[in-house]
């Protein structure tokens, strides 16, 4: 099970023969990833070798698909050539598009959103601006460290690539079944409801980490969704309390807007119903711990 | 990146939105000068990038050249909510019928675009929003099939625009999502546009905000950034490609990940408050890689602010182990050294994650001056703020 992505996922990587790519594929293969072939097609019918592997290339993701059966694409195409590739993976019907690449254009994601949605909305898309998705000891699309923790009952999404790395090594003696990074870009494709929605639904997943940060207020919709759908413990982190109004904090998104998008809003919300905060992210493993030991 | 108000308009005229002429001053000669030739009278508006400035003194009616100069000279040097006043806008006062509000901007919510019109303008629309909602058309924008004529004229409806100027109206919208689309903007913002008593519609005020991430496909954008109103510091990052918020505390936050570092700043904050109340002093994200190079150039811009007693270095080793990070940062010493400019505050390092055992073998054995490492993050946080407080 684990959620978006597991054991049996064909992975292509859109890019695989640029530098971040060609990283990336082999950390993915070592951590067990069916990856498949890759996209570019400059190079189409070469081979690309990974420690004895030689992988396919091909000059679409629809014949990648079409050729080997693939469901998930990872994509690492620099900015620039962002759009067009997201485009063609939505239009080639692949079930679940990756996009690691960051920079891209706001009016870019709006654009293949937009696209997705308008094509029935068969492609998720997770990012863009995001670490991927990892269900440990099965698969991982994307950067995340394989090697952090392994397998167990924690299902994680969050805003944040390294406060997800932060989080699963704290928690690392639980293990996780899925942990999904969202992205930080201000548009971004699967939202923490989406996440929130599948870890509810996944029978391997008993208590969800939630990480959020400054900016828009995604938080407070999960918060509302929360209240309503989820029925598993859901434990809490929002970074940026600090964070000075008007200025951008690394991520494009991750921005207090007058008294929009703050982090105390967002803290809120959250507890407002019924979810445990942590003040920093040490003790909101700690809460995490607690709660999943008195789930018995 | 926000604009000012004059280069908004610039943007507005390019795409075709009328606008009325006229000059930017940075003195009150040129501001006399200004008024001399759009011929009087003149308003004089202050240029800051924050809202409310007709309240703050900022906006001044001049009927003469010499008045003009006059309330130039009041207006620059001003403090707007801590926007120091550095150039003014002339434009020949109009005479305004009716004032009307329209914007486009990002539905983050919504992952797409939205046109918010309303025919009660010239006042803080979100008070508009917040008392009479109703007042505030919102019009959802599809990101692919934009805005046309047809398009213009639901939001003109929508919004209820009079009769006489729905026309005109819906074809000035069409211009301002042109250029909303072609500067790749997240905010295109008229308050208020004007209807002048000879029925003609204006932009009488703009504000503009461009995405910094599509400046690879602008290349005139780079010439909007106001370099004279950059802090020292940002603007030295910035040089080197530092990802770098210059914040006023005293504890220099060198991190990587953009939400670990906030969170970094944070935890800071808080034990700041058992430590004379110590501050972070920056956001700096150094990025996956954390190379000696680019930490050396960390920190140094760090350290070049003379606010900063102590420096937290906290690094979750991922995609990067942290040997290579503590490599990193003996190099970085070296490096800095080799500069001539030695370290010579404290610094705390906490590095975890992968390979973090050798990480901190590293550092210990490098017995780098001043350098303490603390293994987690909150207990590190805990020490440079009290080594900040020490040194203050």
């Amino acid at each position: 099970m684990a959620i978006f992505l597991n054991e049996n996922s064909k992975v292509i990587v859109q890019g695989i023969t640029g530098s971040e790519g060609t990283k990336h594929t082999r950390r993915m293969l070592a951590a067990g990833t069916q990856i498949v072939g890759g996209v570019n097609p400059r190079k189409a019918g070469q081979k690309v070798e990974f420690d004895g592997q030689a992988l396919p290339v091909f000059a679409t993701v629809a014949e990648a698909m079409e050729a080997t059966g693939a469901d998930v694409t990872v994509i690492f195409v620099p900015p620039k050539f962002a759009k067009s590739a997201v485009f063609e993976a939505i239009d080639a019907g692949i079930g679940l598009a990756v996009v690691i690449t960051e920079g891209i254009p706001v009016h870019d994601t709006a654009a293949f959103w937009a696209h997705a949605v308008a094509t029935g909305g068969k492609t998720r898309i997770v990012g863009p601006n995001c670490p991927g998705v990892i269900s440990p000891g099965k698969s991982n699309a994307g950067i995340i460290p394989a090697d952090i923790t392994g397998p167990g009952r924690i299902g994680l999404v969050s805003k944040s690539g390294t406060l997800t790395y932060q989080m699963m090594y704290e928690l690392r003696d639980i293990g996780f079944s899925t942990a999904v990074g969202i992205g930080g870009d201000p548009v971004i494709g699967t939202t923490h409801i989406d996440a929130l929605a599948a870890f509810q639904e996944d029978p391997e997943t008993d208590l969800i980490v939630l990480i959020g940060e400054i900016g828009g207020d995604a938080e407070e919709r999960a918060a509302a969704y929360i209240k309503e759908n989820i029925t598993k413990p859901v434990v809490g982190y929002v970074a940026g309390f600090t964070a000075p109004e008007g200025k951008t904090m690394g991520h494009a998104g991750a921005i207090v807007s007058g008294s929009a998008g703050t982090a105390a809003a967002k803290q809120e919300a959250l507890e407002a119903v019924g979810v445990r905060v942590g003040k920093t992210p040490s003790e909101t493993a700690q809460l995490a711990r607690e709660v999943f030991q008195n789930l018995g | 990146m926000d604009l000012y108000e004059y280069q908004a308009k610039d943007i507005f005229a390019n795409y075709g939105v009328p606008v009325l002429p006229g000059a930017v001053a940075a003195t009150a000669d040129e501001a006399r000068a200004a008024a001399e030739e759009l011929g009087v009278p003149v308003v004089v508006k202050a240029q800051v990038k924050t809202g409310g400035r007709g309240k703050a003194g900022g906006v001044k009616l001049a009927d003469n050249p010499d008045e003009t100069q006059e309330k130039a000279e009041g207006i620059l040097g001003l403090d707007i909510k801590g926007h120091v006043v550095r150039r003014v806008l002339v434009t020949p006062a109009s005479d305004i019928a009716e004032e009307y509000y329209f914007s486009f901007l990002l539905d983050r919510a919504n992952r797409t675009f939205l046109a918010m019109a309303s025919v009660e303008g010239g006042m803080d629309i979100e008070e508009v929003a917040a008392t009479k909602p109703e007042a505030l058309a919102k019009v959802p924008v599809d990101a692919i099939n934009g805005v046309d004529l047809a398009k213009a004229q639901e939001i003109v409806k929508a919004a209820n625009f009079p009769a006489e100027v729905a026309d005109q109206v819906a074809e000035v919208i069409v211009k301002l999502w042109d250029g909303f689309v072609g500067e790749d903007a997240t905010l295109v913002e008229v308050n208020p546009l004007v209807r002048d008593p000879q029925g003609k519609i204006i932009a009488l005020d703009g504000k503009v905000t461009l995405d910094d991430n599509a400046a690879f496909r602008h290349e005139t954008h780079a010439d909007l950034v106001d370099k004279g109103a950059e802090d020292p510091l940002e603007a030295a990052a910035k040089a080197k490609d530092l990802n770098y918020v210059k914040l006023d505390g005293q504890v220099g936050i060198i991190g990587n990940g953009a939400g670990l570092v906030m969170s970094t700043l944070d935890v800071v904050a808080y034990a700041g408050e058992r430590h004379g109340g110590a501050k972070p002093a920056n956001f700096l994200d150094i990025g996956g890689g954390a190379s000696a190079e680019v930490m050396a150039n960390g920190l140094e811009i760090i350290l070049s602010d003379a606010d900063v007693k102590s420096v937290f270095v906290n690094v979750f080793g991922g995609i990067t182990a942290c040997d290579a990070v503590a490599n990193g940062i003996v190099s970085a010493f070296q490096l800095l050294e080799s500069r001539g400019e030695a370290v010579t505050r404290p610094i705390v390092v906490r590095l975890d994650g992968n390979n973090a055992e050798e990480g901190r073998r590293i550092l210990t054995e490098a017995a780098l001056p001043g350098l303490v490492q603390v293994k987690t993050m909150d207990e590190a946080a805990d020490k440079a703020a009290e080594l900040a407080a020490q040194g203050a």
